[in-house]
């Protein structure tokens, strides 16, 4: 276990979380290496299949950051995101899943630190749940 | 079978240092449809691009990876450059591993290695899937907004009407020339800061192309590049192509620092602008630097204090050249060449120069006679003694209040002090990550009046190339559907917050149609769409889960 290195998938939408996430670049905020950041435009296209998809083939853990609510690029895209993820969330407890494996947060451009911390947060979350059972039965 | 080529980025040592770039290299030649891998130093210089066409032409490759730094400010020209080797531009994917790997993960090059590893995995797994695009186009409404009528806005006003482009500028106060109507005089040049306004108050009372908005505050703007309609407080309706952000910063007021409305004579510099304007004369002035800023909570230099309290040490002089002037400061910022000569002179002129530092503050009292400043001199290592009939606190100048809700309407960012952010400092000054809404001015960070003069000038020629172009490329991201998948349940017409969808019928099939003008592609019809049918272009569904698929693989198996 203590050698357990989760490997997490993020989508970080194009205006807001994934600019933050280059903030933290540029700024050189340094975190653990263990999540993947896939680009979307916004943070409401990311369909609650991805996140079973991913989870249900070991996935240790998903993150969707997106803009602070009424700062979204579309308007309102991210009020649909703040329903969705809770609703995936109890899909996931329903199926045995640890719900904590799915986390959505908000990181605006100008926010790097507040990127580094949520990544760096939800490592050590995802460490303490240890690895996904699914790694085992992947079909 | 695609025929990808990857193209992995030293950047230098930026990359380089952190990740094992040939072990990268290596790896993505082992990946399903990857022909060809090759590094380069730089792959946005000229060599770099070079060497990627030249692949392009003896790999025959169809799809192009790089591995560098952000899409948000290379994308364009590494498409354009596949492009120009015959490839469509929508088959480019952009795999992040500077702001992303090495930059955030300096410590540990194995970690970051495997991370660019599985990050360039999942880049050519969406790669293979990437089809080619047409772009569409967007007409623009050959007008321009300017919020904010100080002299960044003016100088953009100015600079926009004299290219004959119609101008509307939005000052919610009732004089135009902000900060600047309230000082008397410019450093360096020592000009009368009203001569400098009013020349360009009557170009644009004069044109028919300026419609100045007094009195008047931005409540709404909607739409995008070439199609903005702001809306004011007086319910106007101003439709625009183009917004320039130019709404200015205010000096910081103390609360009770330093004697601040306690100790007759301590006062802020505007308050000091004010006094010399009138012509007083004072015979004996300190002004302390870096009052409320490069301390915890405020560590930014706000750059213009010391050269304002320069200047007006100089006026002072020049008013009266037996007068006494010291300048308690942490570090004197005076940057560029004039403002250089400046702190010479004052020097020659016998202005005092003390440095301070931030853990023993100077003290002000009140005297009989006015006000007394107690200060450590870290050079001479002893405590100062001044009177002084002025105190002059040189305060940092600060964001507007509400310029987080200017940024709210707008849709643009704001660093944590409240000045709005740019898209990228050398790449796209003045422009905002968000296409056709430009930044000038102190709005952006404190700047100096030569510097809000070339922002203003910068921003108005940015904001009229959709202008003059009078149209606007449509980035082909927009989302399509399926008519044979879509059952016409309308969940994409409700998610959609553009009203870009609706159900349509033909031959006797009713389903969804995405009109592409009215699409920003944001994708939330995607999510919402329960049959598959509704897809975002550069964004579907089969290229997202290549992604995942492509990083369990990876990443799975390895441990």
């Amino acid at each position: 276990m203590t050698d357990f290195r989760p490997t997490i998938l993020a989508f970080c939408c194009n205006w807001c979380s994934y600019a933050g996430a280059d903030l933290a670049g540029v700024s050189r905020l340094q975190m653990p290496p263990n999540v993947h950041v896939i680009r979307v435009m916004c943070s409401a296209s990311v369909k609650p299949e991805y996140v079973l998809k991913a989870l249900s083939q070991g996935v240790d853990g998903v993150l969707v950051l997106g803009c602070h609510i009424g700062d979204c690029h579309y308007m309102t895209g991210n009020h649909r995101t703040a329903k969705r993820m809770p609703l995936v969330q109890s899909v996931l407890k329903e199926t045995g899943i640890d719900e904590k494996r799915l986390k959505l947060d908000w990181v605006s451009a100008a926010e790097g630190e507040k990127f580094q911390k949520v990544i760096t947060d939800f490592v050590q979350d995802v460490h303490k749940l240890g690895p996904n059972p699914l790694r085992e039965v992947r079909f | 079978m695609a025929r990808i080529g990857v193209f992995v980025c030293h950047c230098g040592h930026n990359i380089a240092a952190t990740v094992n770039v040939e072990e990268v290299v290596e790896f993505a030649k082992t990946l399903p449809d990857v022909v060809a891998a090759e590094h380069n130093l730089y792959s946005c210089s000229e060599e770099g691009l070079g060497s990627i066409k030249k692949s392009i032409e003896k790999n025959k490759l169809d799809r192009v990876v790089v591995a560098a730094c952000t899409p948000r400010t290379h994308e364009p020209l590494f498409r354009k450059t596949v492009e120009l080797a015959g490839i469509n531009k929508y088959l480019f994917e952009f795999v992040n591993i500077r702001e992303h790997v090495s930059w955030i993960h300096a410590k540990e090059p194995q970690s970051a290695t495997e991370k660019a590893k599985m990050l360039v995995a999942m880049g050519v797994a969406k790669a293979a899937l990437l089809e080619p695009q047409k772009e569409g186009e967007s007409s623009v409404i050959p007008t321009a907004v300017v919020i904010g009528g100080g002299l960044a806005g003016l100088t953009a006003a100015a600079s926009l009407v004299a290219q004959n482009i119609d101008t509307h500028l939005i000052e919610r106060e009732a004089r135009l020339g902000g900060n600047l109507a309230d000082i008397d005089i410019v450093a360096p040049e020592f000009r009368k800061s009203k001569e400098l306004l009013d020349e360009m108050i009557e170009e644009l009372n004069a044109s028919p192309k300026a419609h100045l908005h007094l009195s008047s505050k931005v409540t709404e703007v909607k739409g995008f590049v070439g199609n903005f309609e702001v809306t004011t407080d007086k319910a106007e309706k101003i439709p625009a192509g183009a917004i320039i952000v130019a709404t200015g910063a205010k000096e910081w007021i103390p609360k009770d620092e330093y004697g601040y409305g306690t100790v007759p004579g301590v006062m802020t510099q505007m308050d000091l602008e004010k006094r010399l304007a009138k012509g007083e004369k004072p015979k004996q002035v300190v002004f302390i630097q870096c009052v409320g800023s490069r301390q915890p909570g405020r560590e930014y230099c706000s750059r213009v204090c010391c050269n304002t309290s320069l200047k007006n040490a100089l006026r002072i002089l020049d008013a009266s050249p037996d007068a006494t002037v010291s300048i308690l400061h942490r570090d004197i910022m005076s940057y560029g060449t004039a403002s250089e000569h400046m702190y010479r002179r004052a020097s020659e002129r016998g202005v005092r120069f003390m440095r301070y530092g931030l853990d023993r503050p100077a003290k002000v009292s009140r005297t009989q006679r006015g006000a007394a400043v107690k200060v450590f001199d870290e050079t001479l290592d002893e405590d100062i003694d001044f009177d002084a009939d002025l105190v002059v606190l040189a305060t940092p100048m600060v964001a507007q209040n509400d310029s987080r809700e200017v940024g709210k309407l707008l849709k643009v960012p704001l660093d944590k002090f409240g000045f709005f952010l740019e898209a990228h400092v050398k790449l796209k000054p003045v422009e905002f990550a968000t296409d056709g809404v430009f930044v000038c001015g102190a709005a952006r960070w404190p700047s100096s009046v030569s510097e809000s003069m070339s922002q203003g000038m910068a921003a108005a020629a940015k904001a009229a190339i959709p202008i003059r172009r009078g149209k606007v490329v449509i980035e082909a991201i927009t989302a399509q559907s399926d008519p044979d998948k879509c059952a016409a349940c309308g969940n994409c017409v409700m998610a959609c917050p553009y009203e870009a969808i609706e159900i349509v019928e033909s031959e006797g099939k009713r389903y969804a149609k995405v009109n592409e003008a009215q699409c920003k592609g944001c994708g939330a019809c995607v999510a919402a769409c329960p049959n598959d049918a509704m897809q975002q272009r550069g964004f579907t569904t089969r290229q997202l889960g290549a992604m995942i698929d492509a990083l369990v693989k990876n990443a799975m198996e390895e441990t």
